[in-house]
C-alpha cells in the first residue's frame, strides 16, 4: 500500500493501516541504522528543515540523524537565536523557508495547531514534531514501534499511561495509535489532570494507580510538568510521587514482565525512580534507538509525495 | 423627497402590525403614510418590496467600532456601512477603545466622530469602571446625560462583586441598563475555546461554562438585592439561559442577548484550529446551540447581535493561542438569522423582528417605530434573496470571519435612515 499523505499532523487523521505500514517501514531503518553506517538517497537533493519553536534534545537530535541518513540537505532553526524574537510571525518565518526551497519543515511549536495552520498555507511538507498540548505523532509511532517489537502485537494489550494526561500531547498521539491498533488502553492521574471525559473516546480513566497497574503489560510514564503545581491541578511534588510515583515497591505486586516506558526527559525520582528508569523492564534507551527508525520511515514515506520543484516537474 | 415602499408585508411589533400587507410612503425624514393601495407621484422614489418584510429599522446594541485606537481595524466610517449593508439603521458602540470610553470626553469623541462619518445611528456605550479597571465606577451620571445609551465593561468582565454591587445600584438612578460581559477571570484563565469533549481531543485549554453561569448566576442575585438593571451580553450556555428564564420568571428585571454565531455554530468547528471560529465566549455544543434557540424562542433571549469585533488579517493569521478573540458580524447577521431561524421554522418572523427591535428598549432610546410621523428608519429584509458572502464584497476593514463562501438565504436589501437611503439591493450608496 502507498503512504498518501503529504503531511504528518498528527495520528488521529491516519489509519490503522496507515500507521501498520509506517512500523513496518521502520524495521528495516532500524537494522540499517543499528549496525552500519550506509546511507539511503531517498531524500538526497532535498532540504529539510527542522524549526523548532521549543528546546529539545531527543526529538530534534532524532530528526537530524534519521534526515542525514536519508542523505537531505539539514538545516536547523531553533527560533530563540533566530528573527522570531525580533517579532518575526510564524507566517513569515515559514514562507522565508519556503523561499529558500526547504521541501520538508519538522516543527515543533508550544501552540496547538500549527502544523495544520502551516500545511494550509505553505507548499512544504510538514512534520509535526510536537505542538502544545494536541500532538506528537512520532513519538506515538516510536511507542508503538517500541511495543510491538518488545511484546509481538498491540492488540488486546492491556497499556496504561500516567501522568498528566490533559496536558500532555505524547498522551494523545499514543491514546489514538493504541486505540486503532486496538490495545486496552488506561489513563491514571489526578482528577484534575486526567478528565472522566475521556472515557467517551473508549478508554478507562483510573485515579488509583495501583489498580490500574495489577495486570497491565505495558506501563508508559508521562513527565510531570513542575509548573502545574503552579495551576493548582496538584498540590505538590511529594503528594504526586505518593499517589503516582512509580518505583520498585510499586512494581512488586505487579505482572513482571511488564514494560516501562518514559517518552523523556525524566524527572527521576518524581514520576519514576532511579531503580525503575535503569531496571530490566525498562525500554526507555530503546524507545530513542527506535525513534530514529521511525522518523526515518516517516521522511522516507513523504520523499513521495513531496509537491514537485517546479510547476512544470514531473 | 418621497420614498414609496410598495407591496411589502409590514411587521412592526412596536405599534402591533404583525404581518400586514401595507404600502410605506416616506417624506422628507418622516414616515408620511401607511396604508393599502398608495401610489407614487412623479418625483417618488418606488421600491417594490413585493414578498419582503418591511419593518421599523433594526438595531444592533453590541457592536465594536474600534475608533479611537485601533482605526487599523475598523472606524465609524467603515463600521457604520458594514452596519448599514447589514440592514441596521441603528448600532450601539462598546468602549473598549484605547482609550476605553470611562470620561464625557470619550463619549462626546465617539459622538461627534459618528455624527461626521458615520451613516446608520450610533448609541455611546460607556464604560462602568474607570479605564475597565473593574475597581472604580466612572461618573455615570454625566456619561447618562451625556448620551451614554448604557454602561459595560465589555470586554472584560466586572469581578468584584462589591463593584458589580453598586454599579447596579448607583446606575438605578438614572435607569441605566447595566450590560455585563460574564466570564470569572480564573476559572476562565488560559482558555482557548468551550472546555468539552472537541478541547479534550484536540489538546486546548477549554474556558468552561461554568465561567460564565457562575457570574450570570451572581449578578441576577446583584439585580434581585439591587433592583437594578442589568443585561448579559452574549449568553452561550444552556445554563446561562436556565438561570436568566428562572430569573425572569422572579421579576428580577435582567434582559439578555445572543449572537449569530452563538444560535448556529459548535465547538467542533474548531477542529482544525481555525482562529475564525475563536471568539469569547466560545462556540458551545449544540445543546446550547439548541438552548439559545429555544431562549429566543420563550422571549428569556431579548436581543440578537453581532458583537461585531473586527481584527487585522495578521493578527488572526497566527498560532490559535495567539490570534485575538472576536468575529465580524455586522454584514452577516441578519442573513444568518433569516437563513438558519426563520426558514428553518425554528423562530418565526414575528419573534425574529422583535429581537432586533428590543435593544431600543433596553437602551432607552425612544424609537416610535413605523407610525405617521415617526423618523423614517426603516428596514427591509427579503427573505427569499440568495447571496454568497464573497471576501470582496465585505464592507467592513477587516475580514476575520467565518462564513466567507457561505450562502445565505435571506438578506437585508433596503436599509433607510432618517429618510435617507444608505443601502438598496445589497449595494451601499453612501
Amino acid at each position: 500500500m502507498e503512504f498518501k499523505h503529504r503531511h504528518l499532523l498528527g495520528l488521529e487523521p491516519l489509519s490503522a493501516a496507515e500507521i501498520g505500514l509506517i512500523l513496518d517501514t521502520a524495521v528495516p531503518f532500524k537494522d540499517m541504522f543499528t549496525r552500519s553506517i550506509k546511507k539511503t538517497p531517498a531524500l538526497r537533493g532535498k532540504t529539510v528543515v527542522n524549526l523548532f519553536y521549543e528546546p529539545s534534545t531527543r526529538t530534534r537530535i532524532s530528526f537530524e540523524l534519521a534526515e542525514k541518513r536519508l542523505s537531505a540537505d539539514v538545516i536547523n532553526v531553533q527560533t530563540s537565536t533566530s528573527s522570531v524574537v525580533k517579532g518575526e510571525s510564524l507566517i513569515d518565518t515559514v514562507k522565508t523557508l519556503e523561499s529558500m526551497k526547504a521541501d520538508i519543515i519538522v516543527i515543533r511549536h508550544s501552540c496547538a495547531g500549527v502544523p495544520i495552520f502551516l500545511s494550509k498555507r505553505v507548499a512544504a511538507s510538514i512534520v509535526n514534531a510536537g505542538d502544545g498540548r494536541h500532538e506528537h505523532p512520532t513519538q506515538g509511532l516510536l511507542d508503538l514501534f517500541t511495543i510491538k517489537e518488545k511484546k509481538g502485537r498491540i492488540e488486546g494489550l492491556k497499556v496504561v499511561i500516567v501522568g498528566d494526561i490533559a496536558n500532555s500531547r505524547v498522551a494523545r498521539s499514543n491514546i489514538w495509535g493504541l486505540l486503532k491498533l486496538g490495545a486496552e488502553v488506561r489513563l491514571v492521574g489526578p482528577s484534575t489532570l486526567v478528565s472522566p471525559g475521556f472515557e467517551k473516546f473508549g478508554v478507562k480513566i483510573y485515579n488509583d494507580l495501583d489498580k490500574a497497574i495489577r495486570d497491565a503489560d505495558v506501563i508508559n510514564i508521562l513527565r510531570i510538568q513542575l509548573e502545574r503545581m503552579k495551576q493548582k491541578l496538584f498540590p505538590s511534588i511529594r503528594e504526586y510521587n505518593h499517589l503516582y510515583g512509580i518505583d520498585e515497591k510499586r512494581l512488586k505486586d505487579v505482572n513482571p514482565g511488564v514494560m516501562i516506558m518514559h517518552p523523556g526527559p525524566m524527572n527521576r525520582g518524581i514520576e519514576i525512580s532511579d531503580l525503575v528508569a535503569d531496571g530490566p523492564n525498562a525500554v526507555i534507551t530503546e524507545q530513542v534507538t527506535n525513534g530514529i527508525a521511525i522518523r526515518m520511515a516517516v521522511l522516507y514515506l513523504l520523499a513521495g509525495n513531496l509537491a514537485p520543484a517546479d510547476p512544470g516537474e514531473e | 423627497m418621497s420614498l414609496l415602499i410598495k407591496n411589502g408585508v409590514i411587521v412592526d411589533p412596536l405599534n402591533g402590525i404583525l404581518e400586514k400587507k401595507l404600502d410605506l410612503l416616506i417624506e422628507g425624514t418622516r414616515v408620511k403614510k401607511i396604508a393599502t393601495g398608495l401610489s407614487a407621484g412623479p418625483s417618488d422614489e418606488v421600491f417594490d418590496a413585493k414578498g419582503m418584510i418591511v419593518a421599523p429599522g433594526f438595531i444592533d446594541i453590541h457592536t465594536h467600532m474600534r475608533e479611537p485606537g485601533r482605526e487599523d481595524e475598523e472606524r465609524f466610517y467603515s463600521g457604520t456601512r458594514a452596519a448599514a449593508m447589514g440592514g441596521f439603521t441603528s448600532i450601539a458602540a462598546m468602549p473598549n477603545t484605547t482609550p476605553v470610553i470611562d470620561s464625557v470626553v470619550g463619549v462626546k469623541f465617539v459622538q461627534m466622530l459618528a455624527e461626521k462619518e458615520g451613516v446608520v445611528s450610533v448609541y455611546p456605550i460607556a464604560a462602568i469602571t474607570k479605564r475597565q479597571e473593574g475597581e472604580e465606577l466612572t461618573e455615570i451620571g454625566d456619561l447618562v446625560d451625556e448620551g451614554a445609551a448604557a454602561i459595560s465593561d465589555d470586554g472584560l468582565c466586572v469581578m468584584n462583586s462589591e463593584v458589580m454591587r453598586r454599579a447596579l445600584e448607583y446606575a438605578r438612578m438614572f435607569g441605566v441598563t447595566v450590560i455585563q460581559h460574564a466570564e470569572d477571570k480564573y476559572l476562565a484563565e488560559g482558555g482557548m475555546m468551550n472546555e468539552g469533549q472537541v478541547s479534550l481531543r484536540i489538546g486546548l485549554k477549554g474556558i468552561p461554562p461554568v465561567a460564565e453561569e457562575s457570574v450570570v448566576s451572581r449578578d441576577v442575585l446583584l439585580a434581585r438585592y439591587t433592583s437594578g438593571r442589568l443585561h448579559i451580553a452574549h449568553v452561550s450556555t444552556r445554563g446561562t439561559v436556565d438561570i436568566i428564564r428562572a430569573a425572569k420568571k422572579q421579576g428580577i428585571n435582567v434582559t439578555c442577548e445572543a449572537t449569530g454565531h452563538h444560535f448556529s455554530l459548535t465547538d467542533d468547528m474548531l477542529v482544525e484550529f481555525d482562529s475564525n471560529y475563536k471568539m469569547n465566549p466560545p462556540l458551545r455544543t449544540k445543546d446550547d446551540v439548541d438552548a439559545v434557540i429555544a431562549g429566543l424562542g420563550d422571549g428569556t433571549i431579548d436581543c440578537i447581535v453581532s458583537d461585531h469585533a473586527p481584527h487585522t488579517i495578521f493578527e488572526k493569521e497566527q498560532e490559535f493561542d495567539y490570534a485575538p478573540f472576536g468575529i465580524i458580524g455586522l454584514e452577516t447577521l441578519v442573513p444568518l438569522a433569516f437563513s438558519r431561524l426563520v426558514s428553518t421554522g425554528k423562530l418565526g418572523i414575528v419573534k425574529t423582528v422583535e429581537k432586533f427591535l428590543n435593544g431600543y428598549k433596553i437602551l432607552n432610546i425612544p424609537f416610535e417605530g413605523l407610525k405617521e410621523g415617526a423618523r423614517a428608519d426603516v428596514t427591509v429584509v427579503d427573505p427569499a434573496r440568495e447571496f454568497v458572502y464573497s471576501l470582496d464584497s465585505i464592507v467592513s476593514k477587516s475580514r476575520n470571519t467565518p462564513f466567507i463562501g457561505t450562502k445565505f438565504t435571506g438578506s437585508p436589501v433596503l436599509t433607510v435612515v432618517n429618510g435617507r437611503v444608505v443601502m438598496k439591493d445589497r449595494r451601499l450608496l453612501v
